[in-house]
């Protein structure tokens, strides 16, 4: 959980056991479409994107519609801090609204909505006359580029970095490109150096420090950090990531002998894998996870270099850590079934799709969302424990640990449910 | 032998590169890639073959260019896999050139040789490998080159920006909604059972057939969606180059994009080498022995939505039809049989071409081939008469043409050799033939 | 000469033989590791379907466009196999050493069998020598493996004839059919040992995971 979702929670309603919040059947009886629910993480509040009778779009949310309306209305999402934003279009100017107020900017397109952790800042990728460049917070970067393909915001909502296109290139043209035209903008400022691509980014904790994947030339790719390549090259690269509180980057690279994980460009490591990513830290920064391959095929978690006796042919998802950095569980799939790992072990109930597991705050159980045909249920241990639902979203632990809150639509109904974990054991 | 000169084509993306390249040089990649990327197939394969030739009734290079020798399958890999591994590898920069000729441009990977050679022998992967040597040393027709770079820097084929791809995705929903009142392209949803792909030709120039798609989507009442990030473009041109890195990447990007939005499986547009890609070379490089989320082809689902029923036909298309079943579905994927039953279960009169099913001539454009640009339409298009012989054999006045490259070189085709026949892909009949019921239409 | 040529030479030949097959197979087993995908694509189903498909004359596509050489090369394959196990001079020479005897072809079929394998020589030489696509790709080498083949059969057919001096014929005879069973390990005549493996591979890849047939 994030540190920022533990704080609100706290004064979240952790007693009534059930709201009925809306009747979503109403909302589709009275609008001509009612697009995607995306539900508040306290769950007090759903949402989506609905079209009125004049064909004009909106948001309504438990029931009531914003004043605003668009031409064009995506990407409806709740912040970190519970705040509702949508990207909408009227007149061909696109602007980011938060809880129904426009920001002051409007652009000709904006994308890639995102948020910092903290939940201090929101950010898009925009474009307007003057060129492609980050909004965040409804301030814009003054540098403009050619082109910009993601956004990464710093855990404080400080800071925004972006890959972007230094100069011009006409299709075709192979030779200026092998110039490198690419490098990463953080703040608006562009690195000095250059690269065939720079992809993917992370930020150090502080914020001060960023470091991407970079391509040289072709079969040589290394990881940058503000600007600086490492030493070392490797035929590829994944996302690099920092180790917590500190400014050493962790990223996996492909080398004569397979892949490996490097810390500083260094193999860290004593062994290759058929594939490494994913690399996740556990909260006390100590403690390293990366989904691997440890031969062709077979999939699983290694910790500190050590991996799960038992490995899945399909696929394993992100490593999540216990809060005790103890334990570790991942969303697997194996034979064509979804299911939960912790620790290595898998649950014997299988499911069409689950989604990222979550640990109780004393590490001792899982639970996630999962899903069986159209059905969605809460899976806790092993144990499918409520269920059906039409759909469902997240479910968080109190901070003791003893209570589960719930947000599903069941019968129609969007319902906002505590439910204590004893109660779901006992089924 | 007294073999006629062949035409010499000026590409700059091999032309330039090579004057950097010196025989030690060459060798140095050669040695590497060999060594440490090639292991029992290459050999076994380079030392079983008796150089019979059988192979060479396989090609339509060989049988349209006058059964010239130099157009074999063998001929190939003697012109360029043996010399090199002669001199081990210390070869003239000029002959890289020839190599990548040979390689990218006058082959189509379409493993059709390999059926017809009694070993088995994957040919297509000895030529594969040469164009892994020459991508190493930079040498790659420009066309194909850029299309490469367009994959490394927006992880698609044909340099769209991510604003223009959702503002296309956007623009098409408008389109399909003007026709089919609950039309929508829902982005981003989780959940869904079907992520849909498609290679970027769709948005960029042909942005109907997603308006198509969101209609028929639609219709059918399937819960989709579409992702607004990148790893939306299911082709890789990069498998083809033979940058096995930038290939690697993209095909990460696409199914990272199915699981990241949770969805049951990918469905992917008609398009055959982007299947390959997302089945076969893309997750064996990953490590996975089968792509992590089930990817299925357009075909194969317009099967489903038929013969389940939730699409109906409301009447036949008429014009008689035939087909040109792309390689890296009907022999990558044996979907020859359900591809006749849709197209019978639409369309009145299909004529069946000869040879059919894996036996199929390639439409000359795969395998990357399309993508070497206009400096090699000409010998591409000459090494493909069999297939407009092939084509006018069958008397149809449609080609219907369940892939781009197949769609592009099949067109071609028609053209060069004046057949007078329209290609068309599968969606395009069925958004004839399909019925809208009366509650939808807008 | 005589003595040595019957005696160690053949030794000699059958153990560099037996060598070679067993160290070119170890040596494809190993490197089939470094290929990380073919044992995980392999499968005895689809393996044994393409095997079937292609040992059995016309049951592929090809096979059957090409009749001539599917003829020629069953008959070719058959008797170059089955000729020197069932000879009659062979099984004597076997049993005289060590003692266990099994039935063996009349004389005439013999005769048969070797002009039968001398006139396929003969024919992929012509075809070699005469089809543009197989000469372009044509190596002083395929000659010599060519020869290498008929010789044993050639000149066993002049021993038993008796044309020239009988003994040296023999002789020639003998070290011919050493020549060739120490060349197969280590020459394209390999693929008597790699044939059904190859095929094994690519009908697996074609069946199981490409879902195609392959002949």
């Amino acid at each position: 959980m994030t540190e920022i979702l533990k704080n609100l929670s706290n004064s979240w309603d952790w007693e009534t056991p059930t709201k009925n919040i809306t009747d979503i059947n109403q909302w589709i009886s009275r609008f001509l479409e009612v697009q995607e629910l995306v539900a508040s993480p306290d769950g007090e509040r759903i949402a989506a994107i609905v079209q009125d009778d004049d064909e004009s779009f909106t948001v309504c949310e438990n029931g009531e519609t914003w004043s605003s309306t668009f031409e064009k209305a995506w990407s409806l999402r709740f912040g970190p801090d519970g705040k509702l934003y949508v990207l909408g279009m009227n007149d061909d100017e696109w602007s980011v609204n938060e809880e129904d107020k426009p920001w002051d900017e409007s652009f000709e397109y904006v994308w890639n909505l995102g948020f910092s952790s903290n939940g201090n800042a929101a950010g898009v990728n925009v474009r307007n006359s003057e060129g492609y460049a980050v909004s965040l917070n409804g301030s814009t970067w003054d540098e403009k580029f050619f082109q910009i393909r993601s956004l990464q915001i710093s855990n404080d909502g400080q800071h925004s970095a972006g890959n972007i296109q230094t100069e011009p290139l006409s299709e075709g043209d192979i030779f200026t490109f092998k110039k490198g035209l690419w490098s990463l903008a953080v703040d608006g400022r562009p690195w000095e150096q250059r690269f065939l691509n720079v992809w993917g980014c992370s930020f150090s904790d502080d914020g001060s420090r960023v470091a991407a994947e970079v391509r040289l030339k072709t079969g040589r790719q290394t990881i940058a950090v503000d600007g600086v390549r490492w030493d070392q090259e490797f035929k590829a690269v994944w996302q690099p990531i920092f180790i917590p509180g500190t400014h050493e980057v962790i990223a996996p690279g492909l080398t004569t002998s397979g892949w490996k994980l490097h810390v500083n460009g260094t193999p860290l490591w004593n062994r290759s894998f058929n594939q490494v990513w994913r690399q996740k830290f556990a909260p006390d920064g100590k403690r390293l996870a990366a989904v691997v391959s440890p031969e062709f095929g077979r999939w699983t978690i290694a910790v500190d270099g050590n991996q799960w006796k038992t490995t899945f042919s399909d696929v394993v998802l992100d490593p999540i850590f216990s809060e005790d950095s103890k334990h570790v569980c991942a969303a697997v799939k194996d034979k064509s079934s979804w299911t939960i790992a912790v620790d290595g072990a898998p649950w014997n109930q299988a499911f069409d799709m689950v989604w990222d597991p979550v640990f109780s705050p004393d590490g001792v159980s899982v639970m996630a969302t999962a899903a069986m045909g159209i059905n969605h249920f809460l899976a806790l241990d092993g144990k499918i424990v409520l269920g059906p639902f039409e759909a469902m979203w997240e479910p968080i632990f109190n901070e003791n640990g003893d209570k589960v809150l719930i947000k599903c639509v069941e019968n129609g109904q969007f319902l906002r449910r505590v439910v204590p974990v004893k109660d779901l054991s006992r089924k | 032998m007294g073999l006629a000169a062949l035409p010499i084509v000026n590409d700059p993306g091999l032309d330039i590169p090579i004057q950097e390249l010196t025989p030690e040089r060459i060798a140095e990649v050669f040695n590497r890639v060999v060594d440490q990327e090639t292991a029992a197939r290459f050999k076994v394969y380079l030392n079983t073959c008796v150089h019979c030739g059988l192979c060479s009734d396989a090609c339509h290079w060989f049988l349209s260019n006058d059964r010239d020798p130099r157009f074999s399958p063998v001929g190939k890999v003697k012109q360029t896999l043996w010399e090199l591994i002669k001199k081990r590898g210390r070869v003239q920069p000029a002959f890289i050139k020839e190599c990548s000729r040979i390689a990218h441009t006058e082959c189509n990977v379409c493993r059709r040789c390999s059926m017809y050679c009694p070993f088995g022998i994957d040919i297509a992967y000895l030529l594969l490998t040469v164009r892994r040597i020459c991508s190493e040393l930079g040498v790659v027709p420009q066309f194909l080159q850029d299309t490469v770079n367009s994959h490394a820097v927006t992880l698609n084929q044909m340099w769209v920006k991510q604003d223009e791809w959702i503002d296309t995705l956007q623009w098409q929903e408008e389109d399909a909604r003007a026709e089919v009142k609950t039309g929508r392209i829902p982005l981003d949803k989780e959940g869904a059972d079907v992520f849909y792909s498609v290679i970027a030709p769709e948005p960029k120039i042909l942005a109907q057939l997603i308006g198509n798609i969101a209609q028929i989507m639609a219709v059918a009442k399937v819960d989709w969606t579409m992702p607004s990030f990148d790893g939306w473009d299911n082709s890789n041109m990069a498998m083809y180059s033979g940058d096995f890195e930038i290939m690697g990447r993209v095909e990460r990007a696409h199914h990272d994009a199915a699981l990241r939005l949770k969805s049951r499986r990918i469905v992917m547009g008609e398009c055959g080498h982007a299947f390959r890609g997302a089945v076969y070379d893309g997750p064996k490089w990953l490590g996975w022995r089968e792509p992590p989320i089930p990817l299925i082809h357009a075909v194969e689902f317009y099967h489903e939505l038929i013969f389940s029923g939730r699409l109906k036909i409301s009447h036949k298309f008429e014009t008689p039809v035939t087909v040109q079943e792309p390689c890296n579905i009907i022999r990558g994927r044996g979907l020859g049989p359900k591809l006749r039953e849709i197209i019978q279960a639409t369309c009145a009169d299909f004529r069946e071409p000869e040879p059919a099913f894996e036996h199929n001539y390639c439409c000359g454009a795969g395998g990357g081939t399309i993508n070497c640009g206009p400096p090699w339409k000409t010998s591409r298009v000459k090494g493909n008469s069999v297939k407009a012989e092939q084509l006018a054999a069958t008397g149809a006045h449609v080609i219907i043409t369940p892939c781009h490259n197949c769609h592009s070189g099949i067109e071609d085709i028609v053209g060069a050799y004046k057949l007078g026949m329209h290609v068309k892909f599968f969606s395009e009949i069925l958004m004839e033939v399909m019925e809208i019921p009366e509650e939808l239409k807008a | 000469m005589y003595n040595f040529v019957s005696g160690p030479l053949v030794w000699i030949a059958f153990i560099i033989f037996f060598a070679g097959m067993i160290y070119q197979f170890l040596r494809m087993l190993k490197s089939a590791q470094k290929d990380k995908v073919i044992y995980p694509y392999m499968s005895l189903k689809y393996s044994l379907r393409s095997l079937f498909h292609w040992i059995i004359p016309f049951a592929s596509k090809n096979m059957r466009a090409r009749y001539e050489v599917t003829i020629v090369t069953f008959i070719f394959h058959l008797s170059l196999i089955l000729l020197p196990i069932f000879l009659a001079a062979h099984v004597v020479m076997f049993t005289f050493s060590w003692g266990p005897t099994w039935s063996v072809v009349s004389e005439s079929t013999a005769t048969f069998l070797t002009v039968l394998v001398i006139l396929a020589c003969l024919f992929f030489l012509i075809r070699r020598l005469m089809l543009p696509e197989i000469r372009f790709v044509t190596e002083p080498s395929d000659y010599l493996l060519l020869l290498i083949a008929a010789a044993p059969f050639l000149s066993g057919f002049i021993a038993n004839r008796q044309w020239f001096d009988y003994e040296t014929v023999l002789i020639i005879h003998m070290i011919s059919g050493a020549i060739m069973l120490m060349a197969i390990p280590f020459t394209r005549l390999s693929h008597m040992l790699f044939f059904p493996f190859t095929r094994a591979y690519m009908g697996s890849e074609f069946g199981a995971v490409r879902r195609a047939k392959d002949w």
